[in-house]
């Protein structure tokens, strides 16, 4: 690659958004992989009632499910659409030639390796190391590895961390506030990034009404980043010193109130969702526009519905603790704020379908991935209307209904976006092409088993079984022996991804610069595929008539 | 018992209901295999709750059969093969407002009922009995506040298939529910108004029975209040709903609800075993004057 650095140092060193959105969406795939792997690992323990692989240690499921969810959020959603395709996009969207802080792109992606391994370390601290190594093919061996793992150790808290059982738990709690702290530090930068970059680096003729949607979904993206990553930094940070340095903020025992530290998570917690589903809505748009061979329709109407899910989504949070004891009041306000939202989401919804309406669709890879999108986004974002109202939430609240509804809009719907930006995306960033059909493998196997796996955890959940439960009563045994089921469905479709794209980037059919026609008119189609080093040699100029 | 309208919710209801039956679903105050649905209300609450649910999942089920509708319609009507040329319409101000007002007024709809509902499950005024329930790690501990049954206190454990040597009290029997069952169970009288304390002594659990449409955060340090009404004579079974340690999973909730008779039999059978002594009370059950608390 002309301009390119040599060796290592191209990576490490690399101040190139497009190295930086590669390494970034590599990083994304293989933290999915693993936290995919978790998934299985305890649904394997979940498809029968009773003990099964973790033979009765429950503290090791409860980390578990907490690494999993840090995972899948931390370290592939946000990774990959934010670091990976905003990155890649947002300057060649807008004619830049690179963001606005090259050396601190460097910063926050490398920030997330030692995050990472923090992580690990939390996780992996309370097995009996030295003893395990030690009993290993012996007779002392106590029977699985699982009896090797501090039954009290870890932490296994859920993602959420609440005190005081944060408080309580042992130093692999540290380890995880502390990735927590690198992990925001990593997006915060980036935010700063993508915002500078968006108001200042615009080619000339692009105002931000030009902008292409995907642009203006990581902008909103960004600006929720700096404005909800900062709270939860003085949350854990809270947390940090309650269980190291005497403070009482969340205990107690010396006057202070667990449910603050609720509060101030979820004013974080809540934006953290639509950061996740932000930039899943401008992949959405983009691809639907391409592959209908039509401008998105209601161009402002969309923009103004992303600002205002982003927005709206800071004044909800409490009603992820309607069961905590608010007041009445309390509850009646976040009940009819939250449901406010739904409205600029049917918007998007509906806008997208108007978009089609007309349109001249060809059915390749990404379309198939936005079609499923709106289709189960809208699955899901009916039961979180549901789960928005303070009086239905009760019997709902921490059951299975809950966990359906988030792996609705996260596992199906932001997980689909992803997909179409890949397969969007691949040929431009690879200059190679995924073969079609096994594009609609993926999309028919992916489809089939993560809804074979979620659609019946709305049943456990209206049937009353709760969330994080390594056990459950035997009435539950039916539908959760389907779930898992449709776990191992979705990961060997997913390993059988991930192998198709090292077989296509080692022997598939070279890309065009444009391989999906006269609907891709956003600037990166311009150029070839993959881009030069350097992108653009001349600054484009965006003409007056409109297109975006 | 009030005749219902036959409104379209209750159409529903009647028929999953109906179907439930096949399922084993119906009467169920724990969960029954293959369950899709609530479980039995036993409440005014859970009674109102299922009624709201009924309403929402038509609305649910149509907002999606819709889009599902739309989805098919445009992907069949406008297929590159059946229109090469793609129109140019970017903008069409009365679909947008209408796709705006009509969601506006969907969820207004749905507002409304709920505003009262959630009114009615705040609290209860007048308390026949007031229950505490406390979270431990990991098992309830329940006092008898007030009303009938003051001062009886108990903890609850789960019943276990194999217990540890010198726990055979908690021997899990033959027909009882795993992970469901106690040692001790919560008793209390229906048709009464029971006003439920929680609060809890390491870290915050959930007291939380499905089949009254009751769940509350027992958080240490705190002391949080709801209410229940229970309507029919029987088992009900609750789990606890807040992650707090490695045995969330089993500490679970076992209330055995009887005639206010039986309920005061109960009450004297426990007064004796715990060296209780109870209140003097008027006749018609009021408290009297020097004995009123506070």
């Amino acid at each position: 690659m002309q301009g390119a650095p040599k060796g290592w140092k191209r990576w490490v060193y690399s101040t190139n958004h497009k190295d930086i959105g590669t390494m970034y969406i590599i990083y994304g795939i293989m933290a999915g992989l693993i936290s995919a792997g978790f998934s299985v690992w305890f649904r394997m323990e979940l498809q029968y009632p009773g003990n099964q692989i973790f033979d009765g240690n429950y503290q090791f499921y409860n980390v578990l499910i907490t690494a999993h969810a840090l995972l899948m959020v931390f370290f592939m959603i946000m990774p990959s659409m934010i670091g990976g395709f905003g990155n890649w996009f947002v300057p060649l969207m807008i004619g830049a030639p690179d963001m606005a802080f090259p050396r601190m792109n460097n910063i926050s992606f490398w920030l997330m390796v030692p995050a990472f391994l923090l992580l690990l370390t939390g996780m992996l601290w309370p097995f009996e190391w030295t003893t395990m190594i030690h009993d290993f093919g012996s007779s002392a061996w106590r029977g699985s590895i699982y009896q090797y793992y501090d039954p009290a150790g870890g932490p296994g808290t859920g993602w959420t961390i609440y005190p005081p059982l944060s408080i309580k738990a042992d130093i692999s709690m540290d380890f995880t506030i502390l990735a927590l702290h690198l992990l925001g530090m990593s997006s915060i930068l980036g935010a700063i990034n993508f915002i500078v970059t968006i108001l200042n680096m615009r080619a000339p003729g692009m105002t931000l009404h030009k902008m292409p949607l995907f642009v203006w979904a990581i902008f909103v993206t960004a600006v929720l980043l700096l404005l909800a990553l900062p709270v939860l930094a003085g949350a854990i940070t809270m947390l940090l010193t309650d269980r190291n340095f005497g403070t009482h903020f969340f205990r107690p025992e010396g006057g202070g109130d667990p449910i603050l530290f609720q509060h101030l998570f979820w004013f974080f917690g809540h934006p953290e969702v639509y950061i996740i589903i932000l930039p899943g809505f401008g992949i959405i748009s983009q691809v639907v526009s391409t592959f209908s061979k039509k401008p998105v329709f209601g161009y402002l109407g969309m923009v103004y519905a992303m600002c205002g899910i982003g927005f709206l989504g800071f004044v909800v949070w409490a009603h992820h603790m309607f069961t905590t004891g608010l007041s009445l009041n309390t509850r009646l306000y976040f009940t009819v704020a939250t449901m406010v939202i739904a409205v600029p989401t049917g918007i998007k919804i509906f806008s997208w379908i108007a978009t089609m309406w007309g349109g001249s669709i060809t059915f390749k890879t990404p379309m198939l991935w936005a079609i499923g999108f709106i289709f189960v986004f809208v699955v899901g974002g009916v039961t979180g209307v549901v789960l928005a109202n303070a009086g239905m939430d009760i019997p709902m609240h921490d059951t299975y209904y809950v966990i359906a509804h988030f792996h609705y809009v996260m596992s199906l719907g932001a997980l689909f976006s992803a997909f179409a930006g890949f397969y969007y995306w691949f040929p431009k960033m690879s200059g190679k092409m995924m073969p079609e059909w096994f594009g609609r493998l993926h999309f028919a196997g992916t489809f089939i088993g993560t809804n074979v796996t979620f659609f019946p955890q709305h049943f456990l959940g209206l049937a009353g079984m709760p969330r994080r439960y390594p056990d459950y009563p035997d009435a539950f045994a039916g539908w959760n022996y389907v779930s898992s089921i449709g776990s191992y469905i979705t990961m060997a479709t997913t390993i059988c991804f991930v192998f198709m794209v090292f077989y296509v980037l080692r022997y598939g059919k070279k890309a065009a610069g444009n391989p999906w026609g006269e609907g891709a008119n956003t600037l990166e189609w311009t150029l070839s595929s993959p881009p030069e080093y350097h992108s653009f040699t001349t600054q484009p100029t965006i003409s007056d008539d409109g297109h975006h | 018992m009030k005749m219902k309208k036959i409104t379209l919710p209750a159409l529903f209801s009647t028929f999953f209901a109906f179907v439930s039956l096949f399922a084993g679903g119906a009467l169920a105050d724990q969960p029954k295999p293959w369950q899709m649905g609530f479980q039995d209300p036993a409440s005014p609450v859970m009674e109102k709750l299922v009624n709201l649910h009924d309403y929402l999942l038509v609305m649910c089920v149509v907002v999606c059969v819709f889009v599902l509708l739309l989805l098919t319609y445009v992907c069949i009507r406008f297929r590159a093969s059946k229109n090469p040329i793609p129109s140019k319409t970017t903008h069409n101000a009365l679909i947008e407002v209408i796709w705006t007002v009509i969601p506006i007024l969907i969820l207004v709809a749905i507002v409304i009922p709920s505003w009262k509902l959630i009114n009615y499950m705040d609290k209860t005024d007048k308390a026949d009995v007031t229950l505490k329930a406390i979270g431990y790690q990991w098992y309830w501990g329940y006092e008898y506040m007030d009303g009938p049954g003051k001062g009886i206190h108990f903890e609850s454990l789960m019943k276990l298939e194999h217990p540890d040597k010198g726990q055979e009290s908690l021997q899990l029997q033959k027909g009882e529910p795993r992970n469901l069952e106690v040692d001790n169970q919560v008793v209390l009288p229906i048709e009464s108004n029971i006003r439920v304390l929680t609060t809890a002594a390491d870290v915050i659990h959930s007291w939380s029975i499905p089949a009254f449409g009751v769940k509350l955060d027992a958080v240490p340090g705190k002391v949080n209040e709801t209410w229940v009404r229970i309507t029919k004579v029987g088992d009900y079974y609750g789990q606890c709903s807040q992650l707090c340690g490695s045995r969330h999973a089993f500490m679970p909730i076992h209330i055995h609800a009887v005639s206010k008779e039986d309920y005061a039999k109960w009450v004297e059978k426990k007064d004796k075993e715990l060296n209780i002594k109870p209140e003097a009370v008027a006749a018609d059950g009021k408290k009297t004057e020097e004995n009123k608390t506070k």
